[in-house]
């Protein structure tokens, strides 16, 4: 789950990171008078959505006077805010956050993420703050410096001193930066991040180590435990159908193809999407019933697949193990009814049942067309929508 | 042979007096072997009771002690999950098998250090699978997990991946066209975890009765490549590869939590190409894994 640069500088704040005073305002009277309260003469206008690229796409800008304030903040509120996270459609702008000015003399990039290969905490921090860290990591990577951390003991007061120096942090600042670092990792941990990163992290004129941007996501599976990350959650900043599925337990993502897919389990749904690509076309969605598919689930799955207008066919796999085949037949059939199915439905099942399975979808007198593996189920769906 | 568990092998169940535990167990009960393999069941407030014929402990430890065992499997649901690893490591086990889907990350992070500084002090080391795994099955002997038995058979053919469904998709293959497996293992769709692909293939590297390996995986972390690569220095035996997730957008979850491209290296097209480079045959075609390993031996 996502959260907004607003929350996660409540929450580096809560930990010890030093932030820019801001005000999380919803419209252009809230942010002049944001601007007013916050005092000064230099003020940061800041699009908040859950995407990254904000500054490039026009979602944030600086303003030198109040009425500046007002201009950007009637600009950015309401814009469809296109970034390269965002797609060509972008993301509609429905919150602001109003900042005071900083006093920026160096850039930095500071990040915690889970290791895989070394099941700890990366801490990554780098001189190239304020750049796409990607690309700093494709053309410099010996400009990203890491340390991994042991869970349980955490990020040391020396570890973190030898990242900060490491990135060129003057001797002045290394205590303040150590204290960001500390706390970065320490919200990461207590708040069962996936990942938190701070880009830029920013030395100021005065020496002081500041965060001026906060990117968050967490572990889905840990939200249970999570009540003040659970209240951060923005379902406008979340997809209509990938919400409207998880509703009904189903795992759903949509993507730009015109073949629907309905499998079981994640990785024969990739495979799934995959032999589609493979045989020529394009899977217009990823959608795992999980092991334990109802009528009513897969009836669900179905409705949401034929929401998208893009679907001109759909290829249902089934592997029925602890689901039986002729569960999920029945299923498909009485969704096939429930939608007034007018596209083209290819099925191949396999394992637990298979023959009843079978049986009654060509019982059903709904024109389903058989497959017997995968490439022969994609290539009759292919073809069944040229 | 097979690698892992055989016939004679003694299973706990933690988490067994659940509704999924106890579906499942009775499935394990009866495939194969399973009546005699299933031992044990734990939950401290039932000790002393029995299920389906099993007679259930307090503890990991005095289920270890009265039965002999040394397996468990769990099926604890994911907030006590990580602690049910915990308790079967301590209690001196060779492997646990975490079917459990949904553990926190910083649950298996904890874990997986405490199980590795123990190690490092000296202790005993207990192989973990999974979490978030179907479990492993060594065909006509016994199976420990979710599987459906019956579209197993006998033979010599190992098969290793991350998801369930499509480890079933390969097995039915390899059945369908009269080839058997020695074991078939589920390591689980998380990020943190335990045993790999690496580890699995070097058991079946090692296992005189494999004489092939259906070795599957999918977009996300370094696991496939580093199996690759020790499999060119070291693999002895023909390798048909397969990876999930060609069509997956970057940056998103595709089910499973550790699916999800985070980087160039850990794309499905990458790692195709690292397992090609190093010898296995590769297909991007999962129609075609069972032709394919049948060609080969």
């Amino acid at each position: 789950m996502k959260i907004h640069e607003y929350q996660g500088k409540q929450l580096l704040k809560k930990f010890g990171v030093a932030v820019p005073r801001g005000v999380f305002c919803q419209s252009v009277d809230e942010a002049v008078k944001a601007a007013e309260s916050l005092g000064g003469n230099l003020w940061v206008v800041k699009a908040q959505i859950h995407a990254g690229g904000r500054g490039k796409g026009g979602g944030v800008k600086v303003a030198k006077s109040l009425d500046e304030v007002r201009e950007f903040a009637g600009q950015i509120l309401g814009m469809q805010l296109v970034t390269h996270q965002t797609g060509p459609v972008g993301q509609k702008v429905r919150r602001l956050l109003i900042e005071e000015g900083a006093d920026i003399r160096k850039e930095y990039y500071v990040a915690a993420l889970t290791d895989r290969t070394t099941q700890t905490v990366a801490m990554m921090a780098s001189s190239e703050g304020g750049m796409d860290i990607e690309k700093v990591a494709h053309d410099t990577p010996e400009k990203i410096l890491k340390v991994f951390v042991d869970p349980e003991e955490g990020l040391s007061a020396k570890q973190a001193a030898e990242l900060a120096t490491g990135i060129g942090v003057p001797a002045a600042s290394i205590d303040s930066a150590v204290v960001a670092l500390q706390g970065l990792f320490k919200c990461y941990m207590e708040t069962d991040a996936s990942l938190a990163e701070i880009n830029p992290l920013i030395l100021e004129g005065d020496g002081n180590i500041k965060a001026i941007d906060a990117k968050f996501n967490f572990d889905s599976n840990a939200l249970y435990r999570q009540p003040e990350i659970m209240a951060f959650r923005d379902l406008d900043e979340e997809d209509p159908d990938e919400l409207e599925a998880s509703k009904h337990d189903l795992s759903y993502i949509s993507l730009d193809g015109n073949i629907g897919c309905l499998v079981n389990g994640a990785g024969l749904a990739m495979a799934t999407m995959d032999t589609i690509k493979l045989f020529g076309a394009e899977p217009a969605n990823f959608l795992d019933v999980g092991g334990g598919a109802t009528t009513d689930k897969v009836t669900s799955a179905f409705q949401i697949m034929l929401k998208n207008p893009k679907v001109k066919g759909i290829l249902v796999n089934i592997f029925g193990g602890i689901m039986r085949c002729d569960t999920i037949a029945t299923g498909v059939v009485a969704a096939a009814r429930e939608t007034h199915l007018a596209v083209p439905l290819v099925v191949r099942m396999k394992g637990t049942n298979e023959d009843i399975g079978k049986k009654i979808l060509s019982d059903s007198g709904l024109p389903i067309i058989t497959a017997d593996s995968m490439a022969d189920a994609a290539t009759k769906i292919v073809a069944a929508v040229k | 042979m097979s690698i892992l568990i055989n016939k004679d092998t003694k299973i706990i169940t933690q988490g067994m007096t659940g509704k999924t535990g106890q579906f499942h167990t009775e499935k394990c009960q009866e495939y194969a072997n399973g009546k005699n393999c299933f031992v044990a069941g734990v939950n401290p407030k039932k000790a002393g009771e029995s299920l389906l014929g099993i007679p259930i402990f307090g503890s990991v430890k005095d289920a270890a002690a009265e039965t002999g065992a040394t397996v468990s499997v769990i099926y604890v649901p994911p907030p006590g999950a990580a602690a049910a690893i915990w308790e079967a490591v301590e209690a001196d086990l060779d492997l646990v098998v975490c079917i459990t889907e949904g553990i926190p990350v910083r649950d298996m992070l904890m874990v997986r250090n405490r199980m590795k500084k123990r190690e490092a002090a000296g202790g005993k080391k207990t192989l973990l699978l999974g979490p978030n795994c179907p479990g492993l099955i060594t065909p006509d002997e016994v199976k420990i997990g979710i599987m459906p038995g019956h579209i197993h058979r006998k033979g010599r053919i190992g098969v290793v991946s991350r998801s369930g469904t499509l480890t079933y998709e390969a097995v039915g293959q390899l059945t369908e066209i009269g080839l058997g497996q020695t074991t078939a293992v589920g390591t689980g769709g998380d990020p943190i975890n335990g045993l790999k692909h690496i580890d699995i293939m070097r058991l079946f590297n090692d296992d005189p009765d494999t004489d092939a390996v259906i070795m599957i995986g999918e977009i996300g972390g370094p696991d496939e490549a580093d199996a690759a690569v020790w499999c060119k220095a070291n693999m002895k035996k023909p390798i048909v590869g397969f990876i999930a997730g060609v069509t997956a957008p970057a940056g998103k979850r595709m089910g499973h939590a550790g699916a999800l491209i985070s980087g160039g290296a850990d794309t499905a097209d990458a790692k195709l190409a690292i397992m090609e480079e190093c010898g296995f045959t590769v297909t991007r075609d999962p129609s075609e894994m069972g032709k394919l390993i049948k060609k080969l031996i």
